[in-house]
């Protein structure tokens, strides 16, 4: 269970496995809760290709009927803004405030506006 | 149904949780005098937001959080085994379908756990060889064994019902991932806990021998799971230096080891007189003045014992858990050959395609 966005091995590469058997790659997990709802992510897990990806997060992820759709995503191909670079690259939404309704001033007794 | 698309930090989780949480996680934003390591850090604790994978924090902490999350992840897997014993002896069809839903549960939680880890920049396989090799911990109560079915009985009441308890504030927690895991595994858990309660409410109205083994079953899993809170951590204790206060700080704990104990007790009692079990702590009396029930004191010999290796079964579950993951090795051999295989496959038509 990782951030919304960023990748699950976002805090550093992971070190290799100190044995010879190779490590799966990282997946992240998206499940539709039903229908009318987007992809949310809920996690991660490590699988060997996408289709046996998809079979695990089944199991993993939706054993209780959580799900109507499941995405996985290598880890890998996820591109994460970087959150040291929050505030600058969020920066030119902060002063636009008349992009909101509530910037208006209109009187009270118009209708449906 | 849990719809995870909407998982409400603010929504109660189940039965443990009570209004005491919230006052604790209240009561954290107005502690000061927190580590300074970075002002982003410190700022997000103090507002009681959550740190993410990606945001700077200190060694420290990651390395406190890695060790939690993994000795969590491996009590879930190892903890598969106490139960794991009793799937092809159950005693219904029906049993054995919530027994094989409640280990798999297990090996979820583990998952779900590993996962949350390794977003800390640490190879799950790193943390196995960890557990195998004897340098991570895992909880000291699966080392007890199931003698009887009703021992399964104990353990999701006894058991699950102590971690819930532990596990509910870690919802809160300062970290993200392990908060979130923590929501799936706590609304998990709550059907273990329940099922258990289950299993000694039947036998506790069955023979007079079925009565015999509830009792027995409760009289081995209470005192262990009494020590599942961890060792002293207030009053005097408290000066012992342990992890307590340094986790509070930073919002991995919000409740001392005896308090949390504590509430459980006092959970508990009510439950086993409806039960009609008697809880074997001769010292067990309602104390007045404090609104809470009194109890014996907990071997914590015993429980150092156990946890440095010298329980009843310590090495017949490490040793299970090598054995399995060596017995796996040709699974994931296989899964790793069909993949390649597949691979070089679509490569070869991609190349077909753009060569016609």
């Amino acid at each position: 269970m990782s951030g919304a966005t960023t990748p699950s091995t976002g805090a550093g590469a992971p070190s290799e496995p100190a044995q010879g058997e190779r490590s799966w790659p990282l997946w992240e997990v998206f499940v539709r809760g039903k229908r009318g709802l987007s992809h949310v992510h809920v996690g991660s897990l490590h699988a060997p290709d996408a289709e046996l990806a998809l079979r695990n997060a089944r199991d993993v992820y939706t054993r209780r009927q959580e799900g109507v759709s499941i995405w996985v995503v290598k880890a890998d191909d996820v591109t994460a803004s970087s959150p040291s670079e929050k505030d600058s690259f969020f920066d030119p939404a902060g002063d636009k405030i008349y992009r909101h309704p509530t910037f208006y001033d209109v009187p009270e007794d118009v209708e449906y506006l | 149904m849990y719809g995870n698309d909407v998982i409400d930090p603010n929504e109660p989780l189940n039965a443990a949780e009570t209004a005491a949480y919230d006052a604790a996680a209240e009561h954290d934003d107005q502690r000061d005098g927190r580590d300074a390591a970075g002002d982003d850090f410190d700022a997000l604790l103090a507002a009681d937001q959550r740190i993410e994978p990606r945001d700077a924090m200190p060694e420290e902490y990651r390395e406190t959080l890695i060790r939690q999350i993994a000795q969590h992840a491996h009590s879930e897997i190892i903890g598969m085994q106490p139960e794991g014993n009793w799937i092809t002896r159950a005693p219904s069809l029906r049993r054995k379908a919530i027994l094989i839903a409640k280990v798999q549960d297990e090996a979820g939680h583990g998952l779900y756990l590993y996962s949350a880890a390794e977003t800390l920049g640490i190879d799950r396989q790193e943390l196995l060889e960890r557990l195998h090799d004897g340098k991570q911990k895992y909880s000291s109560i699966f080392n007890y064994p199931t003698l009887t079915w009703a021992d399964c009985g104990a353990i999701g009441w006894l058991v699950d019902g102590a971690a819930i308890m532990n596990q509910v504030p870690l919802c809160r927690c300062s970290y993200g991932p392990y908060a979130r895991a923590m929501i799936r595994v706590c609304k998990e858990e709550s059907f273990h806990q329940r099922q258990g309660f289950e299993i000694l409410w039947n036998l506790m109205r069955g023979t007079e021998s079925q009565r015999a083994m509830a009792q027995d079953a409760a009289d081995r899993w209470w005192w262990p799971a009494l020590a599942m809170f961890g060792p002293p951590d207030t009053g005097e204790a408290a000066k012992g230096g342990g992890h307590t206060e340094q986790s509070m700080a930073w919002g991995i704990k919000r409740f001392a080891n005896d308090d949390l104990r504590q509430k459980f007790v006092d959970m508990m009692v009510p439950q086993a007189d409806k039960l009609g079990i008697v809880l074997p702590d001769p010292d067990l009396r309602w104390n007045e003045e404090r609104g809470h029930w009194d109890f014996g004191e907990i071997d914590w010999d015993e429980f150092w014992r156990v946890l440095r290796g010298d329980g009843p079964c310590n090495a017949e579950r490490i040793e299970h858990r090598r054995r399995a993951h060596d017995e796996g090795a040709w699974v994931r051999e296989a899964a790793n050959a069909y993949a390649t295989k597949q691979a070089a496959r679509e490569r070869e038509q991609q190349q077909k395609e753009s060569a016609a």
